[in-house]
This record gives C-alpha cells, sequence and structure tokens, in this order.
C-alpha cells in the first residue's frame, strides 16, 4: 500500500480528469434513448424470420398499426409441448383466440389507424405452412384481410 | 444560526458518481430496446365469401398455377417446376410477349396515369395462383412468395423503365423520402400508374387438404 501512496502522492503523471466522463455516457444515452424503442413482448416461441429479397421495411410511423401473431416452437416446451404454437401479446394461444385478439387489438387503436392496421404474421422458417393458413383463415372470419408475412431482409437468392 | 451558515462557501456536490448513474441508464436502455427493422412482404387476403355465391370465373388460359407439395418440389401448371427458373416463368407468362394462346390474354390498350404522365399499355389477365400443402415448410413457402414477388417487381421495373426512364424501384424511393412535394406527388402518380398497369396479382389459394 505504502508504494501506492507514495508514487499516488508524489510528481508521476497526473490522474486524468474525468469531469467529462458523464456527458459522453449521457450523450450515448440519448443516442440509445433516441435510436431504440422498448421490446413489446417477451417471445415464449422462438422465431427465427425466414429470409426474403423482397420485404418491404415498415416505416417508422406505421409501428403502431401492427398486429404481431408469433408462430414457433415454444421455448419451454415442458409446459407447452414441442409443437408449433402461436404467441398473442404475452400468451401462449390457440388459433380459437387469433379472431378475438385482432379484433381486440383493431378497436384499442385510434379510429383514424384502424383501416391502415395490419396483422404481420411473423413465424419461424421451420415450421410447416398449415399453421400458418389456419390463421389466415381465422383473420379472414373477422374480415382482417391486411396482412404482412414478417420476414428478414436478405440479398436475391434466385 | 442562518447567518452563519450563509456566511460558509456553499460546499461543492460531488459529482463522481454522475458517471455511475448515466452508465446504469445507458445499460438499462441497451437491455430493455430492440434496435430491429420490421420488414415483410405485404398481402390481401381474398375477402371470405358465401358459399352459394359462384367465384368469378377466370379462364384456365389465365391462371398459372404454382403447387408447393409436402417435400417442397415445385409443380408449374402440372409440370415439375423449379424455384430457379420459376421467376423467367412467371413474368414471360404474365407478359405473354409473343402472344401465345395459352398464355394470358391482355385488356383492350387502355391509358394509365395521369397529369400528363400517361402511357398506353395492354393489361395482362394472367393470375398467379400459389397453393401448398398443410405440410410444406414454412421458408419454402417464403421463398417462393419472394420469388412471385420479384417477378412482378421486375416486370414493374422494365414497364416503368420503358415509359419513364427511371425503374419502379427509383420511383417508390422518390416518392417517399425527403425530395420536395413536387418530386413526390409527381413520382407517386407514376408509381399508382404502374401499379395499376401491373398489379400484383397473386392468389393464394386454400390448401389441398393433407390426409
Amino acid at each position: 500500500m505504502s508504494k501506492f501512496k507514495k508514487r499516488g502522492g508524489g510528481s508521476g503523471a497526473p490522474g486524468i480528469n474525468t469531469a467529462s466522463l458523464p456527458d459522453i455516457v449521457f450523450m450515448l444515452l440519448f443516442f440509445f434513448m433516441v435510436a431504440t424503442r422498448m421490446r413489446e413482448v417477451t417471445l415464449q416461441v422462438k422465431v427465427t424470420k425466414p429470409g426474403s429479397s423482397q420485404a418491404v421495411k415498415i416505416a417508422a410511423e406505421d409501428r403502431n398499426k401492427i398486429i404481431s401473431v408469433y408462430v414457433g416452437k415454444p421455448t419451454k416446451s415442458q409446459l407447452y409441448g414441442s409443437a408449433p404454437r402461436m404467441q398473442l401479446n404475452d400468451v401462449i394461444a390457440d388459433i380459437k383466440d387469433v379472431g378475438p385478439f385482432v379484433l381486440e387489438e383493431m378497436n384499442r387503436l385510434p379510429e383514424a389507424d384502424r383501416k391502415k392496421a395490419f396483422v404481420s404474421i411473423k413465424g419461424d422458417e421451420e415450421i410447416s405452412t398449415g399453421i400458418i393458413t389456419d390463421i389466415k383463415e381465422a383473420l379472414r372470419d373477422v374480415d382482417a384481410l391486411k396482412i404482412q408475412y414478417g420476414t428478414r431482409k436478405t440479398p436475391v437468392l434466385y | 444560526m442562518a447567518r452563519s451558515r450563509s456566511r460558509k462557501p456553499l460546499p461543492e456536490i460531488n459529482s463522481g458518481s454522475m458517471a455511475d448513474i448515466a452508465f446504469l441508464l445507458l445499460i438499462f436502455f441497451l437491455v430493455t430496446t430492440t434496435m430491429d427493422q420490421e420488414f415483410g412482404l405485404p398481402r390481401e387476403l381474398p375477402r371470405k365469401i358465401e358459399e352459394q355465391v359462384p367465384p368469378p370465373p377466370v379462364k384456365e388460359r389465365n391462371v398459372l398455377l404454382v403447387y408447393v407439395n409436402r417435400n417442397n418440389d415445385l409443380l408449374v401448371n402440372n409440370e415439375y417446376g423449379d424455384i430457379k427458373s420459376l421467376k423467367e416463368r412467371v413474368k414471360a407468362f404474365v407478359s405473354n410477349k409473343t402472344n401465345r394462346t395459352d398464355w394470358p390474354e391482355k385488356d383492350a390498350p387502355d391509358e394509365y396515369g395521369k397529369d400528363g404522365h400517361t402511357f398506353v399499355f395492354q393489361k395482362s389477365k394472367g393470375i398467379v395462383a400459389l397453393q401448398n400443402d398443410r405440410l410444406t415448410t414454412y421458408k419454402t413457402y417464403i421463398q417462393v412468395q419472394d420469388v412471385l414477388t420479384q417477378a412482378f417487381n421486375e416486370l414493374r421495373n422494365e414497364l416503368s423503365k420503358e415509359k419513364y426512364g427511371k425503374t419502379y424501384d427509383e420511383l417508390t424511393q422518390l416518392s417517399t423520402k425527403g425530395q420536395t412535394d413536387d418530386i413526390q406527388e409527381e413520382a407517386s402518380t407514376k408509381v399508382q400508374a404502374i401499379q395499376k398497369a401491373i398489379p400484383m396479382a397473386i392468389s393464394e389459394a386454400e390448401p389441398i387438404k393433407s390426409k
């Protein structure tokens, strides 16, 4: 200890001034606050979106008009089994819940946005298309016809 | 008391821990937020119709049936298909440049666009019907959707380049991003005209029930 004290108190290198450190960190903080948005749900199903080259980016102002339906294998397989399930908001749900859920979410939106609202089906690339078809049928039953297949953006494959 | 306190110089607040507090906030935001952008293939589902009402008749020559089976193989108009050649097949089919009689009919020449940005074009009646098995892998299904979208987008690009001197993608960019109002309006007029001339005619039929 005495060794350190001597060096610190002596005429060694002066300490770095850290007065501006908070400013730098705050700058980073503000950057992240502006550039990101809150995670909406905690995913309980595994979703690796399939790749698509023609995917369209959803504009920032349209983000609130997305009604998401996640489909994939549950991460807690001892609780929900290993067959693909769908997740609506924070719960694992069945196909019969999709219609009411979409209508409820639509009603929650401001009236001006309802016509522009769309359902984004975010399916895992390894599931079979049957469950997606069931969802599409359920959406047609409640007249929610604007949909979007959630994908990743990839370069042209074929 | 008060007097003696005011005479003393105010002690400075130690701001050494400010950085720690800011770091804490920073880490909180890093953990709870996402930066991922949302991408997707937009589609419009067909309206549910009553069973009694028969669907509008579509001539057989106007439909290109693409069927993806449970082994992710393609059947294009009852022939073995291949995802690599599907795009060219769809483009040739829909545009029908050689006027084959077993490929889609065309509408009478019509004028598209407005405000001096018009062109005359024969709209094709071609429709691509995509059918899938319940056990088709979702990845393959999206790939086929992607290839179909690509085919239509390329047709739009070609038409747009021919009529307006700019591709459809360039026009879409111009119609949305930081341009002057005039350019934006002109571009979106053109985009709408092209969309009308070549609609994204992909029909997602209900799947064949697998046994």
